[in-house]
């Protein structure tokens, strides 16, 4: 016995904190909250953001937008398909964490490959979705006149509750592959996965700011998500008519985009199309005369 | 020949600080004067204002002293139907006409402009271009209405340009020099832009578009971009510099259209025969049949209309 | 060019008759109704109110003030018709319908544009040729993709929405009424559309050529009336879709009243745009272009260039040339063939201007206005510009409305942009200069909807057109506008 306890090595246990500006500090309000398992173990004790920790990530998203924004397509297709190579890399630990909360082995694995293809998928739109929705308008007057997309700009995204990874990564990959950074806030029941995906955003080079991730309380935290005078666009993905209704009354006070990606089927086309790109995205049109 | 300059100005401008020219813009602000409505009494004030503000021209190779003297007669009495007309500013003829032309108009307060400097090529040397002036000068013109090289211009000879010009000028006396630049063959409205401002600089008194021998001659575009240069010199150097459209512009309406252009680019000031022209032929007829379009109420034919 | 020394003079000398367009070919009925389900039916609580035209302040005619009670009648006859005639034909054949309707209003333009200047105030030469001639194009290029939907979006399948309930402002009445029911009727919906209250007779003409074109009752249904009707159609449960055109204000309420029903809305809304001049710009033409950004339809134009940012080596002689121009600009009566700026729309709208006039003034800016005679009866404003403000005077951030332009400086290139970025709206803008590269780092940097690069207040069917941050979701024209009327599934 003695010297089985000998031998025996502890585990060293991950801290999960938040992702904000490329660093990974705890919350600043130092609050958390227990993650249990179903028979009610804990499995960690997750930071609880606060509205500040939100806050202090519109700062730095917004610092980091027009940066990311200017950065080749070819570039961000490529930090895309970066993240994925990371997440391959990390599959064991992703599927543990699935299973962790509750996925069984075979849906796990599911989701991890679905969650890396996901990403490829959209990686390889990064060059592509502009040629898809740009226009030449053929304008009846002496000008050259052409309608291309441009980023929203800062996103704050509610992420699915019911799909910790998959769901997550099929809304903030549209919408940095389209030169948007944002502000997630992650599954409430599962928000290991988001913890840990951060840190493969990290590994991928994803410069700091684009991707900023909190864990937290929907309900506390939803109604920041959607009124803050410097973020462009709001998503959200669960909850009934009483979220809907909160989040749209309050994104209307700086005329935010509202996207809604409730009832979607995550593994499905729904959730793998260009459209997700362009519901983030503002058409500009130039005019310029033809002359000599 | 060695020349004798006096007062030559010498300051050729910095055409690099002519500002660029939007065809387009160009072209929408014409379309503004041109959807102009002039009705009634300001239309008649209009046709009479263009016939004062003609150069009647001939300018062929077939012109005979008796074709000359048969437009004199013409520019002294436009219309004998009609009382109270003006006559034209100006009769514009080659050089070996002049004196035909100054014994034919004695007594009448019409100018006497003549072509020279080799037009309307301008393909000589400058003192052929120098005693062809003096020749027309010394015959009796008031007015000279040269040509610049073009050739030395597209070239980026702007120098060149500019001496030949200040020396024409030099050679011109008294007489006022009418600068031709021959936009038809400049290509672009901001070379249009920058031969403006360089024949201004070198001493034109006024400034013209074409020598009428060479398609496009006049347009509306051509003109505003040189107005545009007149304006800019004025508001600079608070000097009037004269405009002459010629050739291409034969109905009233049209010319209308210039008056307008005129007045809403430089204002009042320029709406007189001193500062503005018109280089025509038959303008004159369809002008005189509007006006008495206008006093009879009864559309014309070009029949009832003396052409000279 | 240094400071421009020497004054042109523009008044006095040879000046234009007056050139009325006559109104002997239009006729207007002494009263309108509602035109709900194929017909002009009097409003249920019976209460009608003048429209005035504003260059006169005479009464033009009586127009019908809808209650909620019509909006429901309307809404429903929309839904019948969606559910009926309209939403069983096949694409080709709506478009065929749509291209009827461009077609009517080409022949009956000059009775168009006659009322929309009488009713509007704006000058026949706009209404003319450019309000009229641009609406049946709007109507001509929409019904063209009634039958090509699937090209549109590739890889989803395009649905109709059912009805959508359309409100539109007063500055364009006749052309954001085709904005709004071309791409809606293209896409396969059915609308209610309520004009502006001040403006609603070539919206209820339109009803005519939609009732002539022989459109199945329902399809396209027009009420005019107050903001009580407005709130009633967003309210209203049976609408699927709202398209609003008008204040940020308005907009805002719009969204917040549409929070939690699943309707889809599109708002284009208010704008402060910067038009920034560059000294290497073709200097004339920029001045044309400053004209026509902030004196077109009596600055009554949300995309309009309503703030100049002139690069200072050339800000003297930029403004000389512009208080010239200005000059030339006359004001007066609408019908005027010469008009350059017409009415004032209201009085209230009119009120507004001058407060902000005031404003102005009192925050220390420098006012000029072109000395221009003003008719006696009616509502009018000189075309005005202010120097010596900076962003934080109220007219550099408010949207006016009107022909008030605010003049600042820039020296370098980010000094221009950030001042042009600095506003919550993001609608449109303008750049002038000769240089090409330098077009598009600045068109790329300005955050809008709409650049227009070397011109301004340029619109085109094919061109589309709506704003960022404040000025509204969405797009109208163009492959982009046809979003606005359709869901997207697999």
């Amino acid at each position: 016995m003695a010297s089985a306890l000998k031998n025996q090595r502890i585990a060293v246990a991950k801290t999960y904190k938040l992702y904000i500006g490329g660093k990974f500090p705890r919350t600043e309000s130092g609050r958390y909250f227990a993650l249990e398992d179903k028979r009610g173990v804990v499995i960690a004790n997750m930071c609880r953001g606060s509205r500040k920790d939100f806050r202090n990530s519109v700062v730095v998203a917004r610092k980091a937008q027009s940066g990311w924004a200017k950065a080749s397509a070819y570039f961000r297709g490529q930090i895309l398909y970066r993240i994925a190579e990371m997440l391959e890399g990390r599959r064991e630990q992703f599927i543990a964490e699935l299973i962790l909360q509750g996925s069984t082995p075979r849906a796990a694995e599911r989701e991890i490959n679905r969650s890396i293809d996901r990403l490829i998928y959209f990686a390889g739109w990064a060059d592509k979705y502009q040629q898809v929705f740009s226009a030449v308008n053929p304008v009846s007057s002496s000008h050259f006149n052409f309608s291309v997309l441009e980023p929203t700009g800062v996103i704050s995204i509610l992420a699915p509750d019911d799909s910790s990874l998959l769901g997550l990564i099929s809304n903030i990959a549209p919408a940095i592959v389209g030169g948007n950074t944002c502000i997630v806030l992650a599954s409430e029941s599962m928000p290991l996965c988001a913890v840990s995906f951060a840190e493969v955003l990290h590994s991928a080079d994803v410069p700091g700011g684009v991707v900023n991730i909190l864990t937290g309380f929907r309900a506390e935290l939803t109604e920041f998500f959607a009124s803050h005078m410097d973020v462009n666009a709001v998503i959200y993905c669960d909850g009934g008519k009483a979220v809907a209704r909160t989040v749209q009354e309050l994104a209307a006070d700086n005329i935010k985009r509202v996207v809604a990606r409730t009832r979607l089927d995550w593994a499905g086309s729904d959730a793998a199309n260009p459209y997700l790109i362009s519901d983030t995205q503002e058409v500009k049109t130039t005019w310029h005369p033809i002359g000599s | 020949m060695a020349q004798t300059v006096v007062n030559m100005p010498t300051r050729l401008p910095d055409l690099s600080n002519v500002p660029a020219v939007d065809e387009v813009g160009v072209n929408e602000r014409v379309a503004r004067f041109q959807s102009r409505s002039i009705k009634k009494s300001s239309k008649v004030e209009a046709l009479k204002l263009i016939l004062s503000m003609i150069d009647l021209t001939t300018l062929e190779g077939q012109d005979t002293p008796g074709k000359v003297r048969q437009l004199c007669q013409k520019a002294i009495h436009l219309h004998a139907a009609m009382p109270g007309l003006p006559h034209v500013a100006a009769i514009c003829v080659y050089p070996t006409m002049v004196s035909v032309a100054k014994e034919a108009l004695a007594g009448h307060d019409i100018n006497i402009a003549s072509v020279a400097t080799a037009f309307p090529s301008g393909m000589s040397t400058l003192s052929v271009k120098l005693d062809d002036t003096r020749m027309a000068v010394d015959a009796g013109a008031t007015e000279i209405d040269m040509v610049i090289s073009r050739g030395a211009f597209l070239a980026g000879d702007y120098r060149y340009v500019f001496d030949e010009i200040a020396a024409v000028k030099d050679a011109c006396g008294d007489a006022r020099l009418k600068v031709i630049l021959e936009t038809g063959e400049l290509g672009t409205l901001d070379r249009i832009r920058k031969a403006s401002m360089l024949a201004i600089h070198a001493g034109a008194d006024f400034i013209k578009t074409s020598t009428g021998k060479i398609v496009p001659a006049a347009t509306m575009q051509v003109t505003l971009v040189m107005l545009q240069a007149i304006r800019d010199f004025y508001y600079e150097t608070g000097k009037m510099i004269g405009m002459k459209p010629a050739g291409g512009i034969s109905t009233a309406k049209l010319a209308v259209h210039y008056l307008v252009m005129l007045r809403e680019t430089l204002g009042n000031a320029w709406m007189t025969p001193e500062w503005f022209r018109f280089g025509a032929s038959s303008l004159a007829n369809d002008v005189l049949m509007q006006l008495m379009k206008q006093s009879t109420g009864v559309y014309q034919s070009a029949d009832y209309f003396s052409k000279d | 060019m240094a400071t421009p020394e020497n004054k042109l003079a523009f008044s006095g000398g040879w000046e234009y008759d007056p050139a009325p367009q006559s109104t002997d070919h239009i006729t207007l009925n002494k009263r309108y109704g509602l035109f709900i389900n194929g017909d002009f039916v009097p409003p249920a609580r019976g209460r009608y109110f003048d429209t005035i035209n504003p260059a006169t302040e005479e009464k033009i005619s009586r127009v019908a003030d809808a209650s909620s009670d019509d909006v429901d009648k309307a809404v429903k006859a929309a839904r019948a018709a969606y559910n009926g005639a309209w939403g069983r034909m096949k694409p080709a054949e709506r478009g065929k319908y749509i291209y009827r309707i461009a077609r009517i209003i080409q022949e009956r333009a000059r009775e168009f544009s006659v009322i929309e200047s009488l009713d509007g105030g704006k000058p026949i030469r706009e209404s003319r040729d450019i309000d009229v001639p641009l609406a049946a194009a709007h109507f001509f290029y929409y019904a063209g993709w009634a039958d090509k939907l699937e090209y549109a979006f590739p890889g989803r399948t395009a649905r109709s929405l059912g009805v959508a309930g359309q409100i539109i402002p007063w500055n364009f009445p006749l052309l954001m009424a085709s904005w709004k029911i071309a791409p809606a009727l293209a896409c396969g919906n059915t609308v209610v559309l309520k004009p502006a209250e001040t403006t609603p007779l070539t919206a209820l003409k339109l009803a005519e050529v939609v009732a002539d074109a022989g459109l199945p009752p329902g399809v396209v249904n027009i009420i005019t009336g107050s903001g009580v009707a407005g709130a009633a159609l967003v309210e209203h449960p049976g609408v699927d879709k709202i398209a609003f055109t008008g204040s940020t204000n308005v907009g805002r309420m719009i969204q917040k009243t549409l929070a939690g029903t699943n309707k889809k809305y599109t708002l284009e809304l208010g704008g402060k745009a910067a038009n920034i001049i560059f000294a290497d710009a073709a200097i004339d033409e920029a001045v044309e272009g400053i004209v026509n950004g902030i004196f077109f339809n009596q600055g009554h134009v949300c995309c309009a260039g309503s703030r100049l940012l002139v690069q200072e080596s050339v800000a003297d002689e930029v403004i000389a040339k512009l208080k010239d121009r200005m000059e030339t600009l006359i004001v007066g009566d609408p019908l005027d063939k010469n008009t350059d700026i017409g009415a004032i729309n209201s009085p209230m709208q009119l009120e507004k201007i001058e407060s902000y006039l005031k404003i102005g003034r009192e925050e220390g800016g420098e006012m000029h206005q072109s000395s221009c005679r003003l008719p006696k009866k009616g509502y009018w404003c000189r075309p005005t510009i202010f120097t010596g403000v900076s962003q934080s005077n109220r007219i550099v951030q408010d949207e006016i409305f009107g022909p008030v332009l605010a003049i600042q400086t820039f020296r370098r290139y980010d000094e221009a942009v950030m001042k042009a970025n600095n506003t919550p709206y993001g609608l449109s803008g303008g750049v002038w200069t000769d240089k090409g590269a330098k077009i598009f780092k600045v068109t790329q940097a300005i955050r809008a909807g709409v650049i227009w690069a070397n011109t301004f207040n340029k619109f085109d069917p094919t061109s589309p057109f709506g704003g960022y941050k404040e000025s509204g979701v969405g797009r109208e024209g163009g492959l982009h506008g046809l979003g606005a009327y359709v869901k997207l599934g697999a």
